[in-house]
Order: structure tokens, then C-alpha cells, then sequence
């Protein structure tokens, strides 16, 4: 059977959008607000109620333009790398500093994405990012905390 | 208006805008140049340069960005027909046909000249409707703006995307759910955190808008490098041909120009609508004007065919800053981010920034006019230069992006959290992009949220919790009604569509 894939997101849409609404309900309002017209809590149970109309639409009328992906062409190998990149980035950035991380992302990201030409890999790495970090903290003074640059001696 | 403008001039005029402008041009035209990143993309990475300066020169910086990337965008599609943002896929029409004719040099210098005077002449437009608008809206009320919120939602989302309104409309409603987490205007109750103090303050607009847009374009760059369908045909580079534009091509754009910039500005006026509307409408209403000689030359390289869209995407870009100068609501996308930036600022845009900002109001208007003159200046004489850029390799472009995103998240909060929740975003974004779920929509209603709630409390406690405000007033009813009216127009065409099938 063929699953169309949007209707297969417009039902995750609804089913987010009913767990919106709970949570909604479960907004915790002031005593003396709880009955007036419009609370901390009012907005968000239409949004709640909105999603779940324009979902249940979406996913009950017919899909004229249904939209086909062609998986096979799709670099999703690729993709999943950069992003578990990005991730060990967020994770090792506060702990290690601006300057190694970033750069080791960037060269780490080029080499990934397929390219071998190592001295240009290097220079718009580890040269790129001493340079914006120079704008940044030098110029423009705002502060990058750098456990790595400081270890070393080269960041107060 | 005459002090306005003077006073304009004079905040536009100093060195620093002046370079400001030009930077911002020159960034603008090299990003909106690559295929699938667009003026949205370029601002939203410029938004934390610009919160080290003024508001007046980080608005004007992205005014120049703005039109720099819808100039850039015909570039690639001139050249590579693959246009770098949709605003300028109907350049590419007759653009790419010339260029394959060996005249890439001709075709860029019409769309030059013709962004120039689509610019300009939208931007005298603007000069006199905005103050005049700012001066009606005075007169409207919480009701009125919730109904225009409604209003300028529904349209955006009638319009993102061809028949795919209920998916705009889910966007629609997941950037609002966005924009409710954190603590509640009033009460400071917290809603959505999830009991994580990183969430207290809500999720941050610019990372919104780096993760839907920066991020997720780039991933999504990647995802599609094999896709034989986004594959781009050369133009050779190197050998453009004469800029040189002759008398004849000369008097075809006399013409087409001046009602290019009328139609493209209105559009540009209307919430939702915008560049890309205005340009197929220009291009539509030019193939239907011209005589039946100059008809037949349209796909195959004809002037009038680029210079229509041309004239129309510009001055549409300008038409797009009525509603946000003066009623604080953003008509497109791209003005969104804008509104968002200058939210960032403590600027709140509407009919009274007019008179208690009118530095940012009237230099906005002036920065325009010389962001156009900058585009002129500096694109046509470096365009084979500038074209060159198309050939940088994504292996380098890719990373690039997802740098320049992250860091300028991580350097707002300098919390890890932040990158995270921008990654998880951007996957999702990603995802539902594949599928056609249109972002600028997601992108408006985020901006909008809080003011949208804002209006709505003030209105039902006025109401005392009737929802009669909604007809009250003859105008709240106005707007409501051509809220409907689009919506009907939509499920009218969706039928129709689906019984012609």
C-alpha cells in the first residue's frame, strides 16, 4: 500500500496539535483569572483547536497536489552527517571553546561533504575562524569564552 | 513630508549608512545569487551583525540586503536557470533564453536597469502612500488589527504556495504555537517550558527564522545535489557578452516599465502577496499588451518578458514595507523577519513610528532609493565579476552557512541549548519542506503571535467576552469579510480544480 507521506504528517500535525491543546488546559491561570474573558491559557486553546481543524481537514479531504519525493536521489547519508556535525559541536563547544570547535566543524564538514583539497580545507578552517573570531571579539567586543584558547595562553 | 524626507536624508546620508547600504547590496546580490537561498535567508544572517548598531543602520543594512538578494536572485536565473529566489523565476523565462543566445551580459544589464527603475519609481510610490496610510491607521482599533492579523495570515497562506492552502495554514498555526512558548505577556505564567528555564523566555525569533530558513536551506541543498530535477544547465561564466543595451530594446522598456511598477507595487502593498505574485502578473500582463510579433517572442528571449518581472519583483519589495511601516504588520516573509528584527531593537513599527521614530520611518524610505542607485552603481559594471561567485562549490558553501547560522545563535545566548533546539528545528523544517509545507507562513505568524494575542485579550476584555467585536465596528467587519472572501476564493478553486481533474 502506498502511504501518502503528507497526510502522514498532517496526522502527526493533529496529534501534536492535541497534545498542544492538553497541555493547553493544564496552564496553570491566577485564581481570580480563571473566569474572566481572557486568560493565559485562552490563546493557546484556540491555537490548539485551530490545529486540530486545519489538520483534520488536510487529512480527511482528497490530496489533489500530492507531492512525490524521490527518495533514491536524496542524499540522506550526507545530511545525517552534518547534522550529527552540528550536534557534537552544541556538545563539546561550551567545554572546549569557539575557536577549536568551530573550526574542527567546519574542516570535519568539508571533508564530508566530499572535499580532499587539504590546504584550502585548512585555510577556511582553522585562519577562517581565527579571523571571525577577531571581528567578533576583537572589533566588534563581544565576548567568546575559550577554555581551549585560554589553556593554551593565547586569550585572557 | 519635506522635513520627513530631509530628515531622512540627513540619517541616510552619513558615511556610515552609506557603507552600510553598500554592504549590504553587495552581501545581498552574492547570497541572493546562490540558488535556494533567499533575501529571507540573507537577512535573517545579517539580524545579529545588526544588533551592534542603531536601529535606523540596522534597518537600513537590511533594506540593502533585501533589494541585493532580489537582484542577485535574477542573476542565477539569468544565468543558470535556476533562480535564487522565487521572485525572479519569471526572469528567467526570457532571461536564461537570452543568455543561451549568447547575450547573458545584455540580459543581466536589462534586468539591472530594470530592478533600478522598478526600484525607484515604487520607491517615490511608497514615499507618498506611506505617511498618508500611517495617518488612517491611527484610527484603528485592537479589533481592527487582530481582524488584519486574521487577514494578513489567510493571505500569506493563500498565496505561499499553489494549492496547498490547508498546508500553509498548518504552518500558520505551528508558528503561533510557536511563538505562545514562554511567559505570558501579562501574567508572567509560564506556558510550554516544560519546567526547562531555557524556554522562560520564549524561543528566540532570529532562531526561528536561522533554523526554517539558513539551516535548513543548506540542509536541504545537500539533500537534493543529486536530484537530476534541481540540476542546472551552464551558461558559460566567463564570456557574457556586450552590456550594451540599443535604442530599440531601449524604447520596448520605456514602455513596459512604468505599468511593471504600478502593478508590482500594489501587489507588493497587499498582504501575502509580493514579489513572486507581481512578477507572473507583470509578465502575464506584458505578453497581453504587446502586439502579436513581440508576443511570439516571448519564452525565446524577449526584452519586454524580462523586463516586466524584472520592474514588478522590485518594486513589489518596496510595496511590501507599506504595511509594515505603517499598520506594523509585516505583508510578506521577508518583511517579517524585518518586523522581527526591529522588534529586537524596541522599535515598535506602526502609525505612530511615523511620528516617534520618523529617523528610522524616512530613512527606510531614503536608504531605498539610494540602495537602488548603490545596485546600479555596483552590479553592472562588476557583474562578470560577481557572476563568478555562482561556481563556488556547495563542499564550501554548505558548512559556510551552517558557521555562520550557528554562530550567530550561539553568540546571542552563548548557551548550548539554543544550537540544539535551532538543529532540531532545521531537521523538522527540512523535513516538511520536501513536502511542500511553505516556511514564510510558519515565519509571519511567529512575528505576529504575541501582538496577535495582544489584540485579542484587549478586544474580548473590552467585549467583555463577546466575540460581537468581530462586526462591531464597520471596518473590523471589512477586513473579516475579505479575510472570508480569500477563503472561499480557495476552496472555489481547489474544486474546481479537482473536478476539472
Amino acid at each position: 500500500m502506498n502511504i501518502n507521506t503528507t497526510k502522514v504528517i498532517s496526522l502527526l500535525f493533529f496529534i501534536f496539535s492535541a497534545f498542544y491543546l492538553y497541555t493547553a488546559y493544564q496552564i496553570q491561570v491566577f485564581a481570580f483569572d480563571e473566569n474572566a474573558p481572557f486568560n493565559a491559557r485562552t490563546f493557546p486553546i484556540y491555537l490548539g483547536y485551530a490545529g486540530l481543524f486545519f489538520s483534520g481537514l488536510k487529512l480527511i479531504l482528497p490530496d489533489p497536489n500530492t507531492i512525490k519525493v524521490q527518495h533514491k536521489t536524496l542524499e540522506y547519508k550526507k545530511t545525517a552527517i552534518l547534522i550529527v556535525i552540528a550536534i557534537i559541536y552544541g556538545a563539546t563547544i561550551l567545554k572546549v571553546g569557539y575557536f577549536l570547535t568551530t573550526s574542527l566543524f567546519l574542516f570535519s564538514s568539508y571533508y564530508f561533504l566530499g572535499e580532499r583539497r587539504w590546504v584550502l580545507m585548512f585555510l577556511l578552517s582553522f585562519p577562517f575562524v581565527a579571523a571571525f573570531m577577531y571581528l567578533l571579539h576583537g572589533v566588534l567586543d563581544i565576548y567568546l569564552r575559550d577554555p581551549f584558547l585560554q589553556s593554551i595562553g593565547v586569550m585572557g | 513630508m519635506i522635513e520627513g524626507i530631509l530628515i531622512g536624508l540627513t540619517t541616510a546620508l552619513t558615511l556610515q549608512n552609506i557603507l552600510m547600504v553598500m554592504l549590504g547590496c553587495f552581501f545581498g546580490t552574492i547570497i541572493g545569487m546562490l540558488p535556494g537561498l533567499g533575501p529571507m535567508t540573507a537577512i535573517a544572517l545579517m539580524i545579529p551583525i545588526t544588533y551592534g548598531f542603531d536601529p535606523a543602520t540596522g534597518l537600513i543594512l537590511m533594506a540593502g540586503v533585501y533589494y541585493g538578494a532580489v537582484f542577485g536572485g535574477s542573476t542565477s536565473s539569468i544565468l543558470l536557470n535556476a533562480p535564487g529566489v522565487p521572485g525572479t523565476v519569471a526572469t528567467s523565462f526570457d532571461g536564461y533564453p537570452m543568455a543561451q543566445q549568447g547575450k547573458a551580459g545584455k540580459a543581466l544589464a536589462i534586468a539591472a536597469w530594470s530592478s533600478f527603475a522598478g526600484g525607484t519609481l515604487s520607491a517615490i510610490y511608497l514615499l507618498f502612500m506611506a505617511p498618508s496610510l500611517s495617518k488612517v491607521s491611527l484610527s484603528f482599533r485592537s479589533p481592527d488589527y487582530f481582524a488584519l492579523m486574521i487577514l494578513g495570515l489567510t493571505a500569506i497562506a493563500a498565496f505561499s504556495s499553489k494549492g496547498q492552502f490547508l498546508k500553509a495554514m498548518m504552518m500558520v498555526v505551528l508558528g503561533l504555537m510557536l511563538a505562545s512558548v514562554g511567559q505570558d505577556s501579562l501574567s508572567d505564567i509560564t506556558r510550554f517550558t516544560f519546567n526547562n528555564m531555557n524556554l522562560t523566555d520564549g524561543i528566540s525569533f532570529v532562531l526561528v527564522v536561522m533554523a526554517t530558513f539558513a539551516m535548513s536551506e543548506a540542509l536541504t541543498i545537500i539533500l537534493k545535489r543529486n536530484d537530476p530535477t534541481s540540476a542546472a544547465k551552464q551558461v558559460s561564466l566567463t564570456e557574457l557578452g556586450s552590456i550594451k543595451i540599443n535604442k530599440e530594446e531601449r524604447t520596448k522598456m520605456y514602455k513596459t516599465i512604468p505599468r511593471s511598477s504600478v502593478i508590482g507595487f500594489l501587489i507588493g502593498v497587499l498582504p501575502g502577496a509580493g514579489a513572486t505574485i507581481a512578477s507572473f502578473l507583470a509578465y502575464g500582463m506584458e505578453r497581453n499588451i504587446v502586439n502579436d510579433e513581440e508576443k511570439e517572442k516571448f519564452g525565446k528571449g524577449s526584452v519586454n518578458g524580462l523586463s516586466a518581472p524584472e520592474t514588478a519583483n522590485n518594486a513589489a519589495c518596496s510595496g511590501s514595507f507599506v504595511p509594515m511601516l505603517t499598520l506594523g504588520i509585516p505583508g510578506s516573509g521577508t518583511t517579517a523577519v524585518m518586523l522581527g528584527a526591529l522588534l529586537g531593537f524596541g522599535v515598535q513599527p506602526g502609525p505612530r513610528l511615523y511620528m516617534t521614530n520618523p529617523e528610522i520611518f524616512w530613512s527606510i524610505i531614503m536608504s531605498m532609493y539610494i540602495g537602488m542607485v548603490i545596485l546600479l552603481i555596483l552590479n553592472l559594471p562588476l557583474i562578470p565579476y560577481i557572476a563568478r561567485i555562482l561556481a563556488v562549490p556547495k563542499n564550501y558553501l554548505i558548512p559556510l552557512i551552517l558557521f555562520f547560522s550557528i554562530t550567530g545563535i550561539y553568540v546571542m545566548s552563548f548557551n548550548n541549548f539554543d544550537i540544539y533546539l535551532m538543529i532540531g528545528i532545521a531537521v523538522v523544517a527540512t523535513f516538511m519542506r520536501l513536502y511542500d509545507f511553505p516556511m514564510p507562513p510558519l515565519i509571519l505568524a511567529f512575528v505576529l503571535g504575541g501582538l496577535m494575542e495582544e489584540n485579542l485579550r484587549r478586544s474580548l476584555l473590552l467585549s467583555n467576552g463577546s466575540w460581537e467585536f468581530l462586526w462591531d465596528r464597520t471596518l473590523t467587519a471589512c477586513i473579516l469579510l475579505t479575510t472570508i472572501l480569500i477563503v472561499i476564493w480557495h476552496i472555489y478553486k481547489t474544486m474546481f480544480k479537482n473536478n476539472k481533474a
